[in-house]
């Protein structure tokens, strides 16, 4: 119970150690329309630095450079699917947190509803075995007797 | 039956699993590359001032005419280091280069050079990625082939060997 003690005070201070960590450049917004427009891109664009991560969570440089490009190109009146054509036409679909549906993404949008699919076949005719076997268990006279048994 | 095709299916499974990871350690492949989509387009414009010349901008169509190398480095890349001995072969051996310096401080990008040569015709400086960006560079070393007209033919991403040269490079400078 001591050394909880001791260690509390430690465990709430590490609560604010990704609050300092997390503080990124700041940008004025002449609109609220445009700050809109920015926070909805850098959730959408992808860092490529550290892949599983959007421009808003990562502190990579490239990130950092980025999202300041996203709001120069912002505040030179581009619209936000001008900009998300920018960087599409330089870093592909894969800079696109939710890629397209298009012919090269199908795999990735119905792959996994094709291993549903599979899956629910797999288990159906497994479930439709199982009933065969069962059936075959009782054969004719053995069901003519439990019939009269239960006749009586 | 179908327990014979399930089985073959996750013998498949397992086969292709092996297949990209050898890829992966062989280096070959790399799961974490993103394939350019400048291959066949115009190569975008440098306009950035010279790392040594500040009043001098270093531009894409100052190569106009020529076959040539635009490698991206910063002093912090370790695997920049590692290839800026073949650069300087390459440099030697008469392929044009030009640089562009990423995300660096002047001082310690002229003391790299300083100190280990310089293979770069011209070298751009891009502290705050504006070129970069343009060019769809996500990580350094990174470098381009561009062709007499213009064209970026070539993209590799990681740094630039003697295997990388003779199968991606070289064909594009025999004409």
């Amino acid at each position: 119970m001591n050394y909880l003690k001791t260690i509390m005070p430690v465990l709430f201070a590490l609560l604010f150690v990704t609050q300092a960590h997390a503080r990124f450049e700041t940008h004025d917004f002449a609109t609220e329309q445009m700050e809109e427009d920015y926070n909805v891109l850098v959730q959408e664009l992808r860092c490529l630095v550290c892949q599983n991560q959007n421009l808003a969570d990562s502190n990579a440089e490239l990130a950092q450079d980025m999202r300041i490009r996203v709001y120069k190109m912002l505040s030179e009146g581009n619209s936000k699917e001008e900009i998300v054509d920018f960087m599409v036409l330089r870093y592909g679909d894969f800079v696109m947190y939710r890629p397209p549906v298009k012919s090269t993404t199908y795999i990735l949008w119905f792959g996994p509803l094709l291993f549903f699919v599979v899956a629910a076949l797999v288990v159906l005719s497994y479930m439709r075995k199982q009933k065969i076997e069962t059936k075959a268990v009782v054969d004719e006279t053995q069901q003519k007797k439990a019939h009269s048994l239960l006749d009586d | 039956m179908a327990r014979y095709v399930l089985l073959i299916g996750f013998f498949i499974m397992i086969g292709g699993f092996a297949y990209m990871l050898n890829l992966t350690n062989t280096g070959e492949y790399n799961p974490r590359d993103i394939p350019t989509e400048f291959i066949g387009r115009a190569a975008p414009a440098i306009n950035v001032p010279d790392l040594y010349n500040e009043s001098e901008i270093v531009k894409t169509s100052d190569m106009q005419g020529k076959v040539w190398l635009f490698n991206v480095w910063g002093t912090w890349c370790p695997e920049c280091w590692r290839e800026h001995q073949y650069l300087m072969e390459l440099s030697r051996s008469g392929v044009p280069i030009v640089g562009l310096n990423w995300r660096d401080e002047r001082p310690e990008a002229k003391a790299m050079i300083t100190k280990m040569g310089n293979p770069f015709i011209k070298i751009g400086y891009d502290p705050d990625s504006s070129v970069a960006i343009d060019w769809g560079v996500y990580g350094a070393p990174e470098t381009f082939v561009i062709n007499a007209q213009g064209v970026v033919v070539e993209k590799h991403a990681g740094g630039v060997t003697p295997v990388v040269w003779e199968s991606k490079f070289k064909k594009h400078f025999v004409n």
